[in-house]
């Protein structure tokens, strides 16, 4: 929360640098308005080429100019034309929001200077604006005309036509208009974009001279070069941002909807660029917008939980037991969902299928009942159809429940077999390969990968010791069994956690082979951990630099036995570890049903939160996963043999790739 | 490459009808492996052989020994242990044995015990009277895993071994040329792998000169060639820096160290282990062999070298290790006793009475977080670079 305000703080002062760095009349000899003649001769190019590559090579994503710009000239305006304090301004909060975790200040400077010389904004000086304040007003959105170079929507240049147009009043008209909650997502984002580009090619022909519109054409041009060089480097545009850019151009999208198609047509190629490179950007559950349509599109109706912890607000969390009846009851309205994936969907919405291996094997075997059952439609390509098909299926599945990380790999794998799959094959024995391909992904990479697991794992236990394992993991369990079955003389303490006490039935298992265990919870740790020897944890995931990602409580148990100097194993396949590098258990998550931790099943005298979840001044908080920072793993078990923390990358780098192909 | 292909489990188990194929060929022969044991298996002969090269026979040490063996009769065999094995297994063998050949070139004291069991098996390939690829490989198999029961607490002994299998026999080349002209290859690969074993001390001393400056003062466990090689190499090229030997207990090897950096001319001074801590102030940086390299980036090396480390690190002086690439190991020990045993007999002058215990293993693990670089003829890495090579080397 204090990361939050204080981000806002920072944004804020900066456009007021910003305007007081401009407005100098001694400016740098780059913050001088270029004359007209000069402005018109020189490719605008070359000033903005360089404005793009000088941009870090590492995630700068332009949006944040973009939200910065659109929050300098937004303030701006406001505090020029309307006495209303920045801040409280309520389209301020998403794109804000959006800016958190991005590194502040730095480059702020130089991106003023760049933005101030850019050709869009030279090129409409000859127009001869005569009054200092729509002066001030235009420059202000010419700013943004940076973003359009790095950023394919020509966004901002209909706002600035627009201001420069109508004089300082219409500056205000369009802060009043931007204020109006749009509820766009992603693709109506787009779409918007394109009557935007529209509205203003119209408006060109309208009102503009000759000059103009080639100097205005220029700008486009160069805009385009500049995004396409840019490439790689436009990093993901979070959604705060296509919305924030959306919001005046929907604007002015109802006041217009004539337009030749020339732009809409013109804008495809690097939008679908950019598309490719950029990694399709997590929904955050905290842009409203966003929210709203894909709950339109949600096969699952499910309501959200209304008293959420700040700081999680990005992850999605639902009222626990709404989706279950609602989805039960239009099991025949659910026209393409095969019946397996949607037994797996209810089973994972239930909770009945758990533990990330055992997620992906049952999703894996649902898809491989559907690809049975499937039928290529007449004059559609398989390869393509089913991809469509395992697509829908995998958003069902994620609406069910947020899907595991050995999830989403078996899933591209999957695809990749698909996309492999040769054309002169017939559909049966393309199903049957892509059936044996799904076998033998359960067989190796699970099934197997866990037998390597024990092998490895069992040459640490001796005679004699006593380990530590906490919550359920089936390969741990397969370790013990093993070990025991091998003759090894050793103890196990079971750690658990409520609410979901998976210890129990594992510690059932394990006496009824005759191993001896103890059990104890979470608060005994630090106690409990005296007599321990070894610590055994499982892995929901073990992510690039060595974290593991794995049931919330791991990282405390890791945390104690790092402190008592025990060795902390961690048993993960090779196929769950991710190219992803996290540092805390907040931007990635998974929230479970918080009435969980406020009731106690069976004992009334402590449901003291009994109808208080919907009081607003509580808020349950019940995480699902928690990340372990790699200085307290000593060793990571995995189907590879024994590896430090710091050879993750080395497996993920030599291995993961090279199975997507084979 | 098949090893490296995304079925590896499988490839694992494919493997393994072969492997027992091999035990099963053994079987007939037992009796010439079997003649061939270690003498004293509860001793370590790797920690013999040092001893018997780099320590330092003192007239003092003399009598112990005179005492000792009157008190112990199993040192007596241990005396003989060098020339023991090869006369028995000599007397035994047909025509040629690899522990034969390891023996001979194991007595040269310049070369080490991994690159001796190089040349070895390159002997191996050279006399076999194999006719086929799968029987030569067999005839490796063997003659390497001989040469590791040898000596199991010999870390760079197995890790070379099993280096120069993966090495030799994993080049695609094999495939399409006939038997001699394959088998000629395999003889050159391992000659070339021979001599580049043979050249990584120089090329570790070249490496590290950069570290070494003029007035540092340079802490030195034990008696370790490479490290003889690097001050030597330093020496050299008239670098002027202070050495602080530890004498380095049981069998004093860092006496030997001291001796052969006198004859160069380089100032030292000698410590007992037990003042590493006292003199850590003046001290610039550590350097230390190992035995062994292990998958987590530490080291396990002679006793003694962990708590110099521990003393080191908590007064940030930076720990260098000096070690060959042929001595990365695919072992993870996770604490002191995770490892197989390496014991050897400790003298301590007077009897010891009975009842009491007598900790007698020759090595310890040092973490990797202790140590600062390895300087290896890979290059200079850190730690956690080890596990990355031998990823890369294994599977």
């Amino acid at each position: 929360m204090d990361s939050r305000r204080a981000s806002r703080m920072v944004i804020d002062p900066k456009p007021k640098v910003r305007q007081v760095g401009f407005f100098t009349p001694g400016a740098p000899p780059e913050r001088t308005k270029s004359s007209p003649a000069e402005s018109l001769s020189s490719p605008p190019t070359s000033d903005m080429s360089p404005a793009g590559n000088s941009l870090s090579p590492v995630m700068i994503p332009p949006p944040r100019h973009a939200s910065d710009n659109l929050s300098s000239s937004l303030g701006l305006n406001s505090s020029r034309v309307l006495p209303v304090p920045v801040p409280m301004s309520p389209i301020r909060r998403p794109s804000t929001g959006d800016n958190l975790n991005l590194p502040l200040g730095s480059y702020n400077p130089s991106e003023s200077l760049l933005g101030t010389s850019l050709s869009p904004s030279s090129g409409f000086d000859d127009e001869g604006l005569s009054e200092d304040t729509s002066t001030s007003g235009w420059f202000v959105r010419g700013n943004p005309g940076k973003v359009a170079s790095s950023f394919p929507s020509g966004g901002f240049d209909t706002t600035a036509m627009k201001s420069r147009n109508i004089p300082v009043v219409s500056n205000l008209t369009t802060v009043s208009v931007v204020k109006m909650p749009p509820g766009l997502s992603e693709k109506g984002g787009t779409l918007v974009e394109v009557q935007h580009e529209q509205v203003r090619d119209s408006k060109l022909k309208e009102k503009t001279s000759k000059a103009e519109r080639r100097a205005l054409q220029e700008a486009q041009r160069s805009a385009k070069a500049a995004s396409r060089a840019e490439g790689s480097k436009t990093a993901a545009t979070s959604g705060g941002v296509t919305a924030a850019n959306a919001k005046p151009a929907k604007a002015k999208a109802s006041q217009k909807k004539e337009g030749s198609s020339v732009a809409s047509s013109d804008r495809k190629g690097p939008e679908k660029d950019r598309k490719k490179d950029v990694p399709h950007p997590r929904m955050q559950f905290d842009d409203k917008q966003r929210v709203e349509k894909a709950k339109r599109r949600a096969v699952v109706k499910q309501t959200e939980a209304r008293n959420r912890v700040e700081l999680f607000r990005h992850l999605p969390q639902y009222e626990h037991g709404t989706q279950l009846p609602d989805l039960e009851s239009r099991f025949f309205q659910l026209e393409p969902m095969h019946p397996s994936v949607y037994k797996v969907g209810l089973q994972y919405l239930s909770g009945d299928t758990s533990g990330s291996n055992a997620r992906c094997i049952a999703m894996l075997q649902a898809f491989k009942e559907a690809i049975k059952d499937y039928t290529t439609p007449p004059e559609k390509a398989l390869g393509r159809d089913l991809t469509a098909k395992i697509s829908s299926y995998v958003s069902f599945l994620i609406e069910c429940r947020p899907l595991s990380i050995s999830m989403g790999y078996a899933i591209r794998f999957l695809k990749n077999r698909i996309a492999k799959l040769p054309l002169t094959f017939s559909e049966t024995e393309a199903k049957a390969t892509l059936c044996s391909d799904i076998d033998r992904f359960i067989n190796e990479k699970i099934i197997l990968a866990d037998k390597a697991i024990v092998k490895h794992a069992v040459t640490k236990i001796r005679d004699g010791d006593v380990l530590l394992i906490y919550g359920s993991s089936c390969v741990i369990e397969m370790i013990l069994l093993h070990a025991h079955e091998l003759g090894r003389q050793f103890r196990v303490v079971v750690v658990d956690s409520r609410p979901k006490l998976e210890g129990k039935a594992l510690l059932r298992r394990l006496v009824s082979k005759g191993l001896c265990c103890t059990y104890t919870h979470i608060n005994a740790l630090s106690y409990i951990m005296h007599e321990v020897t070894l610590v055994f944890l499982g892995a929901s995931s073990v992510l690039c630099n060595g974290t593991v990602y794995s049931r919330v409580g791991t990282a405390c148990v890791a945390m104690v036995a790092h402190a008592f100097r025990l060795p902390v194993l961690i048993c993960c396949e090779a196929y769950k570890f991710h190219e992803r590098v996290q540092l805390d258990s907040i931007c990635s998550n998974e929230l479970g049903d918080p009435d969980v931790i406020a009731k106690v099943p069976g004992r009334e005298d402590v449901d003291h939160l009994e109808n208080w979840a919907n009081n607003e001044n509580l808020q349950l908080l019940n995480l699902m996963y928690d990340v372990t920072p790699s200085d307290y793993v000593s060793m990571i078990i995995t189907d590879y043999g024994m590896i430090p923390p710091t050879s993750v990358p080395v497996i993920v780098r030599e291995y993961r790739r090279e199975h997507l192909w084979m | 490459m098949w090893r490296r292909s995304a079925s590896f489990v499988l490839d694992k188990q494919r493997q393994q009808p072969d492997e027992s194929r091999t035990e099963r060929l053994d079987m007939s022969e037992r009796p010439e492996t079997l003649a061939n044991p270690n003498p004293n298996p509860g001793i370590s002969a790797y920690y013999e052989t040092r001893a018997a090269h780099h320590g330092v026979v003192t007239s003092d040490w003399l009598a112990q020994a005179q005492a000792a063996v009157t008190r112990d009769p199993a040192d007596l065999t241990l005396e003989k242990g060098l020339v023991a094995p090869a006369a028995s297994s000599s007397g035994s063998a047909k025509a040629f044995s690899v522990i034969d050949e390891f023996n001979r070139w194991r007595k040269q004291p310049d070369l080490a015990e991994a690159v001796a069991a190089i040349l070895a098996l390159t002997a191996v390939i050279r006399t076999s009277e194999a006719t086929t690829m799968m029987e030569l490989e067999i005839e490796l198999k063997k003659a390497s895993d001989s040469l590791k029961s040898w000596d199991t607490t010999s870390i760079s002994l197995t890790a070379g071994c099993d280096l120069f299998m993966r090495y030799v026999t994993r080049t695609s080349a094999l495939e399409y040329e006939d038997f001699n002209a394959a088998k000629s290859r395999l003889i050159e690969r391992g000659e070339k792998f021979g001599e580049i074993s043979r050249k990584a001390r120089r090329t570790i001393a070249m490496l590290s000169q950069d570290f070494i400056f003029d007035g540092c003062t340079i802490l030195v466990h034990g008696f370790s060639r490479v490290v003889l090689e690097v001050l030597k190499t330093a020496a050299q090229s008239n670098k002027l820096f202070r050495v602080l030997c530890t004498e380095g207990t049981p069998d004093r090897t860092g006496l030997r160290l001291a001796n052969e950096l006198a004859k160069l001319d380089v100032p030292v001074k000698l410590l007992i282990d037990s003042a590493v801590a006292y003199a850590m102030d003046e001290i610039d940086m550590v350097f230390v062999g190992a035995d062994g390299v292990v998958e987590s980036g530490g080291i396990i090396n002679m006793m003694g070298t962990y708590q110099i480390a521990l003393v080191a690190h908590g007064m940030n002086k930076p720990v260098y290790v000096a070690a060959e690439s042929y001595k990365f190991a695919r072992l993870y020990p996770l604490h002191q006793k995770d490892m197989a045993p390496a014991l050897r007999p400790i003298d301590f002058g007077v009897p010891i009475p009975k009842g009491v215990e007598v900790e007698t293993s020759a090595r310890d693990y040092t973490p990797p977080q202790y140590l600062t670089l390895l300087f290896t003829d890979l290059g200079v890495l850190t730690p956690s670079v080890v596990s990355d090579e031998l990823i890369q080397l294994y599977l």
